[in-house]
């Protein structure tokens, strides 16, 4: 037990290398280095090496790749191009954002999503299954973007019940973001819930169709003990990966979402500095998300080793 | 005393395709999918011999206005024609996107069956290496890559089709273990045929439904994804008209000309859904249930 746990973070460690690797690769082989994207037109002469001096760009890749990877495990990103801020001051205030939009999104999100899963598939094929489905592939379907701009079209615009865009400063805290992110949480949640519904709903139906569960309706336990005692315990299990999986595939979604919402978070952060072009904040930008991605499904292997015994005797292949 | 074997007549790709889809479009949401599909399909293909205006068309008087008879959809904050830049929209996207899924499906399918096949160090290697680049926001790579070497289509095609297929290689992987140990691969084997004879007859035909249907289900994903970096501004250049791109422009004065962000926002989203329930029912009607995959 302990060394397949062992084994599972160290495989993350190494996923993270990798990535620390492509994504530094992945700047150095694509045209143009971080001073002369940066500066543009403007990349000559005195600039150009002042800019290369503080970036340190003149010493050779891998050099350069040690020490930014020795600061990164560290907690040190080093300093951004723009506004010649330390990186960490940048993410600071925007990883905090982030989470209570995340979190928030979270806890309203996976109840619902648990309740509708269950509604879906107990009255499989029936008014409020098909009902329910309907609605989550659509919203799983469409595009986020379109999702939110639909919803400040006809919450914001037409109802005139909530802002429609957040006008805050990124350091607010968090009392004062709380009542701008209600839009934004029924845009992320929406999808998100929509996502995980699917889920549970196929998980639910598996289950009812199973040995055991036909054996506890034969053997005349009641209905609702028997969803309660029997289905739901087994079919909640294999969920938990999945809710792992759809909150990591939320990180790119919510970029688009944050744009739409004026969102002070990390995914605006991405367009931002991409927009900018600085990469120092976009390498420690994908390392982070990449991070938050493989630590989000070690949790969820770890939960669900933790509570299926049958897992724990048998040697998990990926 | 002689041994007859009946054999029967291989069926001709042909009719297995008439097969396929007669099967998809008897059940209503496939039917209701094809549909759609196919009038996208033949729109974007046709629509430039049939607009009733110029896409590019400024014209400062013609601002903002209402839906009427001569501008169907209304026009735009440019003056220009909605409903003509709407039929329009989905050119780019569905051209990108297509050939994008194609580039994915081969080089994520031929990866992932060398994987499954050869197995041991190289795959572990390999997977490590898919499993990182999964674990690196789309939408970081995308944008990195489309603001550094530009948003033409030369660039788009292939860096979509590298970052969806990466998903395909898993799913190929896993079809050809599944296979690999079958008796008539075992049995090739003892016949003397070399790996490539293996993976193109015995391999390939077993393992192509579940590659075909994962990239049916990429390309709505990928046009997902090819409109949301239009809509960021890091798609389509204007003043070519895309759904994306004139989502995003619309937004701002939505509130009192909605009709410009309606109109591409339901060319978008049916398109989507139409691939989505096409994609559903090609899998079906091969057999595949993907209802327990999760979206990655």
């Amino acid at each position: 037990m302990l060394i397949l746990v062992l084994k599972r973070i160290l495989l993350g460690l190494i996923t993270l290398f990798i990535v620390s690797l492509i994504t530094f690769v992945g700047v150095e082989v694509l045209p143009g280095d971080a001073c002369t994207t940066y500066l543009e037109r403007e990349a000559y002469g005195a600039a150009l090496e002042a800019c290369y001096k503080r970036l340190g760009l003149d010493i050779p890749a891998y050099e350069r790749y040690v020490s930014w990877a020795i600061g990164v495990i560290q907690g040190d990103f080093g300093y951004s191009l723009s506004g010649e801020m330390k990186i960490n001051d940048v993410l600071g205030p925007r990883v905090k954002n982030s989470l209570v939009l995340a979190s928030a999104s979270i806890l309203i999100g996976i109840p619902i999503a648990l309740l509708l899963g269950i509604i879906t598939a107990l009255w499989r094929d029936k008014m409020p299954d098909i009902i329910i489905s309907t609605f989550t592939i659509f919203s799983m379907t469409i595009p986020e973007f379109i999702s939110a701009t639909l919803l400040i079209l006809i919450v914001a615009i037409w109802l005139e019940w909530l802002p429609g865009i957040v006008i805050v400063p990124t350091g607010v805290s968090v009392s004062e973001l709380l009542p701008n992110i209600i839009l934004p949480v029924i845009a992320i949640s929406m999808i998100m819930t929509a996502h995980m519904a699917r889920m549970v709903r196929s998980s639910v139906i598996q289950v009812m169709a199973s040995d055991y569960v036909q054996m506890a309706i034969l053997k005349g336990v009641p209905y609702w003990k028997m969803v309660f005692k029997h289905v739901l315990p087994n079919a909640l299990l294999p969920a938990i990966n999945v809710v792992a999986l759809t909150i990591a595939w939320l990180l790119g979604g919510v970029v688009v979402t944050e744009v739409v919402f004026n969102y002070p978070g990390l995914g605006r952060l991405v367009i931002e500095s991409i927009s900018n072009r600085d990469l120092p904040v976009v390498q420690a930008l994908a390392i982070i998300l990449a991070s938050i991605y493989v630590i989000i499904n070690l949790i969820a292997d770890l939960l669900t080793l933790m509570l299926n015994p049958r897992l724990k005797s048998l040697q998990i292949k990926k | 005393m002689t041994l007859v074997i009946k054999q029967e007549k291989p069926k001709s790709t042909f009719s297995k395709i008439v097969e396929i889809i007669s099967t998809m479009a008897s059940r209503p949401s496939g039917l209701i999918g094809l549909i759609i599909l196919v009038f996208h399909v033949t729109l974007a293909i046709t629509s430039p011999l049939y607009v009733p205006h110029d896409y590019k068309a400024i014209d400062p008087s013609l601002m903002l206005q209402a839906p009427s008879s001569e501008y169907w959809f209304g026009t735009d904050s440019l003056g220009r024609d909605v409903f003509t830049r709407t039929i329009l929209g989905g050119r780019t996207a569905l051209t990108v996107t297509f050939f994008g899924s194609l580039i994915a499906l081969l080089w994520g399918g031929a990866l992932g069956i060398f994987c499954g096949l050869v197995g041991g160090k190289i795959d572990d290697v390999v997977m490590r290496i898919i499993d990182a680049f999964l674990s690196i926001p789309w939408i970081l790579a995308m944008l990195l890559i489309v603001s550094l070497l530009g948003t033409s289509t030369i660039v788009l095609i292939p860096a979509l089709g590298f970052f969806y297929g990466k998903g395909i290689v898993r799913v190929a992987r896993a079809a050809t273990h599944d296979v690999i140990a079958k008796d008539f691969i075992v049995s090739a084997r003892a016949r003397g045929h070399g790996n490539f004879s293996i993976i193109w007859n015995e391999i390939l035909p077993n393992v192509r439904d579940a590659i075909m249907v994962e990239g049916a289900m990429r390309w709505s994903w990928m046009l997902l994804g090819f409109s949301s970096l239009s809509f960021l501004g890091f798609g389509v250049s204007p003043p070519t008209p895309d759904w994306g791109l004139m989502i995003s422009n619309a937004r701002g004065l939505m509130s009192f000309a909605y009709w410009a962000v309606l109109a591409p926002i339901f060319g978008l989203s049916s398109l989507i859904i139409g691939i989505n329930l096409t994609a559903d029912a090609f899998a079906k009607a091969l057999g595949i249930d993907r209802s327990t995959k999760a979206p990655v």
